[in-house]
């Protein structure tokens, strides 16, 4: 095992370290602070406030009401919520793209709902979600930023298009992967409900938030003690919710100054790739997607043995999820892409975050190089 | 040596890791995915994965899981499917050594710079004037040879079989030393891919037909009729729908294609030989010309015959002779040639018709 402090990280797709601020923020509630914020004594009034000014800062970070904001447990749950919510209260069909990620595609799935395709990029094709709508449709998902290959989809013009083609439907974004990269002030006003998770951006795992805007009515997932307006059960994890608040008040600060940075790396990482090594192909063009995000497919090479030899060398990566038993699964994601399975099968995510420095990045080429020429018998 | 060990989540493997931590080689273990479908036996299952990675934190090494399903399709399910089709009973554990543990994993454990890849299995890779042989496990209860007969001298020459030099409770009783998770755990015994509940009917019945047959005598007389033609295997005596009492009745022919299962006493499944197909040698043919009689295996725990045995020119085909006729083999299975002495394995390949 490599020492931490020599380990290259390139995974904050996965998760991001917490900011130390957010560590800072939840120790109280940890140790002397330790009251049920639902409790009516002064001692439980004090940890309430401190909910209620964490949710004020999601609020305007979000660009929505507090009443809007309801803490959850994580994205899976808040995607969830959103999606089961809305059919068990309002029943109908949901909707999303092939490109979702699993919280939201499954939970489609499995209430019997519709997959709509994606173009080369990874964005749901607006023709083939039009021709899906219908007046049965209650909710349609779609990613603001995709997981896997890091695609932006454009919110606002696929609302534009559930609206007209199927009135009765709320519309959800997973913006899981967007708080680091995007405005989220521009994404809200388009949509009905949105779900984030705190581990993304700087803050601790195990919670997240559900963006539900006013009039929107879900059936909670969880029935009772009634918190969060009856919108989600259960005692809050206050640590967890003031740590979140304050990490994303943060990364919401830092967003425009870490965006230029991180995206000076991640041309520099990706373009010297493309140099250096034969049939490599950007997954998707630089246009369409967040500054933090490096994926390439490399031909004629596996993934987990890629990942096998950068692990080696203590470069931290992905390719696609895992299963279960921890084995790397075919992409999805890819796959509903059209990307020829010669390259999907040597997919490589490095997502670059808040600790990526320049250093790293060189050090990633030299390993990332040697590998590829090693696994092709170069 | 940097080693990659397969580790199945069972104690054979678990125990073969231990030893290689002990010998002071630099060891990763592995454990292959390779059925996604339902499993409730065998190395696939999360629960194994779980074992298996336990087990590796225990030992402090590293853990990986490499994801060989299709690998696993391509090579043993879909061929075994499709073998039911027309007649034919294949060994999917053989198939999974020959296409994956041997082939794939050993691949990618030269490509990623290892050394060798150790497994548990029951057999040993012994030193001798011409290389390396392939020897039958200590434990002859145990021995696994038969199932990775097909391994060649420049592969041989970089696998480790730690426990084959131990019996069985010995390895029960390291792994109990060490507090090994998986020391009591029951030896699994069935394909892998095949849950116990549905059995192989189930499994192969959502992915083929099933036709029924009519059930014949030797004399051509109708006696019955089976639901499944695809099901029934040369040899078999329960389950063909006879009623009970009379004298013992074998399968001796089966004729998918027209839908017949003959059925006739034990002097009928009598042959004197075979044609064995697609011949692995772990030295080369000229092995088994060495011997005038050699002993021949054709299950994974039956009892060795002696025979003679002729090979063609490029040493793919080998016809093998019985000194005392014996049953006829199913054809699918393999059928492995050891030493006089039934130590080491000459070599192997797949039963194809009876001379």
């Amino acid at each position: 095992m490599q020492e931490a402090e020599t380990l290259i990280y390139l995974d904050h797709a996965a998760t991001t370290p917490m900011r130390p601020e957010a560590v800072e923020a939840m120790l109280p509630f940890l140790t002397e602070r330790y009251a049920n914020p639902s409790g009516s004594h002064r001692f439980a009034r004090s940890v309430r406030q401190a909910v209620d000014e964490a949710r004020d800062v999601v609020a305007d970070v979000v660009g929505c009401r507090a009443g809007e904001v309801v803490f959850t447990g994580c994205g899976t749950e808040s995607d969830n919520a959103a999606i089961v919510g809305t059919q068990r209260r309002h029943g109908g069909v949901a909707v999303c793209s092939a490109a979702e990620h699993h919280a939201v595609l499954h939970a489609v799935e499995h209430g019997g709902g519709r997959v709509v395709g994606v173009d080369a990029a990874g964005r749901i094709d607006l023709d083939e979600l039009a021709a899906t709508l219908g007046d049965d449709v209650t909710v349609v998902a779609v990613m603001a930023v995709n997981n896997e290959v890091g695609s932006i989809s454009p919110v606002a013009e696929i609302a534009t298009v559930v609206r007209e083609h199927a009135p009765r439907a709320l519309v959800h974004t997973d913006a899981i992967q967007a708080p680091c990269w995007l405005d989220l002030r521009m994404l809200t006003p388009h949509v009905d409900l949105m779900a984030l998770s705190a581990h993304k951006f700087g803050g601790p795992k195990g919670v997240g938030a559900l963006i539900a805007r006013q009039g929107t009515v879900l059936e909670p997932l969880l029935q009772g003690g009634g918190q969060e307006r009856d919108r989600r059960s259960g005692t809050h994890n206050v640590a967890g919710i003031v740590a979140m608040a304050e990490a994303l008040r943060l990364t919401d600060i830092e967003r425009v100054a870490e965006n230029l940075r991180i995206r000076a790396l991640r041309d520099r990482l990706v373009d010297t790739l493309l140099a250096q090594l034969d049939d490599v192909i950007e997954t998707v063009e630089r246009a369409s997607k967040i500054a933090g995000s490096a994926h390439i497919c490399i031909a004629d090479v596996e993934s987990e043995a890629l990942l096998y030899l950068l692990d080696e060398a203590g470069v931290c990566a992905s390719a696609a999820s895992a299963c279960a038993s921890g084995a790397m699964e075919p992409s999805h994601v890819l796959a509903a892409m059209g990307v020829e399975k010669r390259y999907s099968l040597g997919a490589l995510r490095m997502s670059l975050g808040c600790t990526t420095t320049g250093a790293e990045i060189d050090r990633t080429i030299e390993v990332l190089v040697a590998a590829v020429r090693r696994l092709r018998g170069i | 040596m940097k080693v990659m060990i397969a580790m199945s989540g069972g104690v054979d493997s678990s125990v073969a890791a231990a030893l290689l931590v002990e010998q002071g080689h630099d060891v990763v273990g592995v454990t292959m995915r390779l059925w996604g479908g339902e499993s409730d036996t065998g190395c696939c299952s999360v629960s194994d994965v779980d074992d298996a990675r336990r087990v590796a934190q225990q030992l402090g090494i590293d853990h990986l899981v490499f994801n060989f399903t299709e690998d696993f399709n391509e090579h043993v399910v879909d061929p075994y499917v499709h073998a039911h089709t027309v007649g034919i009973t294949p060994n999917p554990c053989i198939e999974c050594n020959r296409h994956v543990k041997f082939a794939r994993l050993s691949g990618r454990a030269t490509l990623l710079g290892f050394d060798a890849v150790a497994t548990g299995h029951h057999a040993r890779v012994t030193p001798s004037a011409n290389g390396v042989e392939l020897e039958r496990g200590a434990d002859r209860a145990k021995d696994q040879s038969y199932v990775v007969h097909m391994i060649d001298q420049a592969e041989l020459a970089r696998t480790m079989f730690p426990v084959g030099a131990m019996t069985k409770p010995d390895v029960r009783a390291h792994a109990a030393r060490l507090g090994l998770r998986t020391a009591t755990k029951p030896d699994s015994q069935d394909v892998c891919f095949i849950t116990s509940t549905g059995g192989r009917t189930a499994f192969l019945g959502r992915r083929i037909p099933m036709r029924s047959a009519t059930v014949v005598d030797t004399s051509g007389t109708t006696v019955g009729t089976v639901p499944a033609v695809e099901m029934v295997t040369l040899g078999q005596r329960r389950g063909i729908g006879l009623p009970g009492g009379g004298p013992k009745r074998f399968v001796v022919d089966v004729d998918v294609e027209a839908g017949v299962v003959t059925v006739g006493d034990e002097a009928d499944l009598l042959t004197d030989g075979h044609v064995v197909h697609d011949m692995t040698w772990v030295h080369d043919a000229e092995m088994a010309a060495a011997h005038d009689t050699v002993l021949v295996q054709s299950s994974a725990h039956g009892t060795p015959q002696p025979a003679t045995v002729d090979v063609d020119d490029d040493g793919r085909v080998a016809q093998v002779r019985w000194l005392e006729p014996q049953r006829r083999i199913a054809p699918g299975q393999s059928v492995v040639i050891y030493d006089p002495g039934d130590r080491f394995v000459l070599g192997g390949g797949i039963a194809a018709n009876p001379l």
